[in-house]
C-alpha cells in the first residue's frame, strides 16, 4: 500500500512537515516496494481558500492509502475520509522516522480534524 | 453618476462622507431627479443608523449552490475541474460540496455531463429599501455565518441600477456608495463601474499605508479618483506630501473637531446639526462633476 507522508524536503532525513494543506510536498512511499518519490505542493502554499481540499485531492491522485501528518483542518479531512484514506495525525520526527513507526504498527489513524481551518 | 466612497484603513469616516454628501445635495437647485445611498458595507452596515430611514421592502438573495445526484455522477472529475474555489470535489464516484467556499458562478452545473448537479437557493443575506427625505436608500446585510459578500453587494447595485432604469424623469441621477474597507474583492465589487471614487483618509502612518494600498487598487480598476482627509488637524503631514508627489487631488479636509465626533456618536448626520457644513459638501460634489468631464485632470500615474 501507498502512504502519502507531509515533508519539507526530498529525502528519509527531512523532517515531516507539520501541515497538511500547505506541506511544502508529500513523500510517497510504497510499502511494498520501499520505493519513495517526492511530489511538490507548490499550487497550494499560496492559495487563498481550498488548500487542503485540494491537497487531498492530489494524495487521491496519487493513490495514497494513509496520509500521515502534523496538522489536518476539517475540509481537509472531511475530503480525504470521502475517498476512502485514513489519516494519521501528530506525527513528528523525519520521514524515515515515521515510516517506521507506521510499519512497527505504532501510530493511531485519527477520526477527526485536529485543527481549525484559516479562512471559511 | 455613481460615486464610491472607499478608504483602505476602516474607520476613516466613509459613512460620515456618504451619508453627509447624499443629505448636502440641493437637488433642485442643480437638477438633479433622484439621490440614491446603498450601504454596500454587507458585513456591517451602518448607515441606517444615521439616516433612520423608512423601511419600504426586503428580499432575500441566494446565490445557487451546487446539490450532488449521486446515483447520476460518474466521476468525471469536469465539476472539480472548472471550479476556482475548491467549492466541489470529483473523488472516484462521489462529489464533494463545500457550500461555504462556493461563490455560486454556477460552472460546476453548467459542465456536468449527466446533469447529477442540481442548483440550490442557498440565502447569503437581505437587501432592503427605503427613504429618508430626498434620499432613497438601499442596503445589504450578510447573513450571520456567511463569509462570500461579494454576491451581495452585486444585488444591492443591480437593484439600484433596476430602480434607475425605471425612473419617470429625465433628469440625472447621483447614487452614493458607501464601500466596505479595505481593498479586497467586496470593496471591487463595489467599487467596479463607478466613475468617481473618494478615498477617505487619515493623517497617520496606517491611514497613509491603507491609502497607497487603496490608490493601487483604484488604479487598477482604471476610475479616476480623489482623496478627503478626515480629522486632517491631527497627525501629521505625509498624506498631503503623499498625494501631492503623487498628483492625487485632496478634495476637502474634515477638521478633527469634538463637536462632530460628539454628532457621530449620537448617531445623528453632522449636517442636520450644522446646516453651515452641507456648503463644503455641496463643492465635493460640484468639483468630482467637474473632474469627472475633464478627463485630463485624472489622478493616474503614467504607466
Amino acid at each position: 500500500m501507498k502512504i502519502a507522508i507531509t515533508s519539507s524536503g526530498d529525502t528519509l532525513e527531512s523532517e515531516v512537515d507539520q501541515r497538511f494543506g500547505r506541506a511544502a510536498g508529500f513523500t510517497v512511499y510504497d510499502t511494498e516496494t520501499g520505493e519513495f518519490h517526492r511530489v511538490d505542493n507548490d499550487q497550494n502554499l499560496n492559495a487563498a481558500q481550498g488548500a487542503g481540499i485540494q491537497a487531498a485531492e492530489t494524495v487521491s491522485r496519487l493513490g495514497a492509502d494513509f496520509v500521515i501528518t502534523g496538522h489536518c483542518g476539517p475540509k481537509a479531512f472531511r475530503t480525504l475520509k470521502a475517498a476512502g484514506i485514513k489519516v494519521i495525525t501528530g506525527a513528528q520526527g523525519t520521514v524515515g522516522h515515521v515510516i517506521g513507526e507506521f510499519k512497527a504498527g505504532r501510530l493511531k489513524t485519527s477520526d477527526f480534524s485536529d485543527v481549525e481551518g484559516h479562512w471559511a | 453618476m455613481i460615486i464610491s466612497v472607499a478608504s483602505g484603513k476602516g474607520g476613516t469616516g466613509k459613512t460620515t462622507l456618504a451619508v453627509n454628501l447624499a443629505f448636502s445635495i440641493p437637488i433642485p437647485s442643480i437638477s438633479l431627479g433622484t439621490v440614491r445611498l446603498l450601504d454596500c458595507d454587507v458585513e456591517e452596515p451602518n448607515c441606517h443608523i444615521f439616516l433612520k430611514p423608512d423601511i419600504q421592502w426586503t428580499e432575500s438573495v441566494g446565490i445557487p449552490v451546487p446539490s450532488i445526484d449521486e446515483s447520476k455522477c460518474t466521476g468525471c472529475g469536469e465539476c472539480g475541474r472548472i471550479c476556482q474555489y475548491h467549492a466541489i470535489v470529483s473523488l472516484k464516484t462521489k462529489a464533494l460540496v463545500f457550500p461555504e467556499l462556493c461563490h455560486g458562478c454556477g460552472g460546476c452545473a453548467k459542465v456536468c455531463p449527466t446533469g447529477a448537479i442540481r442548483e440550490v437557493k442557498t440565502e447569503i443575506g437581505i437587501i432592503e429599501g427605503g427613504v429618508r427625505d430626498q434620499v432613497k436608500f438601499i442596503q445589504g446585510r450578510m447573513k450571520i455565518g456567511q463569509a462570500m459578500s461579494p454576491p451581495l453587494i452585486r444585488a444591492v447595485k443591480q437593484c439600484a441600477a433596476a430602480d434607475d432604469a425605471t425612473d419617470a424623469t429625465d433628469a440625472d441621477s447621483l447614487t452614493i456608495i458607501d464601500c466596505p474597507p479595505g481593498t479586497s474583492c467586496p470593496v471591487v465589487t463595489a467599487i467596479r463601474g463607478s466613475d468617481y471614487v473618494l478615498l477617505v483618509t487619515e493623517p497617520t502612518p496606517f491611514g497613509l499605508h491603507d491609502l497607497t494600498l487603496a490608490v493601487e487598487t483604484v488604479r487598477q480598476l482604471k476610475i479616476p479618483f480623489g482623496v478627503v482627509i478626515n480629522r486632517a488637524d491631527s497627525g501629521n503631514s505625509q498624506v498631503m506630501d503623499y498625494c501631492s508627489r503623487e498628483g492625487i487631488p485632496v478634495l476637502m479636509q474634515i477638521p478633527d473637531d469634538r463637536r462632530i465626533a460628539e454628532v457621530y456618536s449620537a448617531g445623528q448626520i453632522v449636517t442636520d446639526v450644522f446646516p453651515q457644513l452641507r456648503e463644503g459638501f455641496e463643492k465635493l460634489y460640484k468639483d468630482i462633476m467637474h473632474k469627472s468631464q475633464n478627463p485630463e485632470s485624472r489622478s493616474q500615474k503614467s504607466e
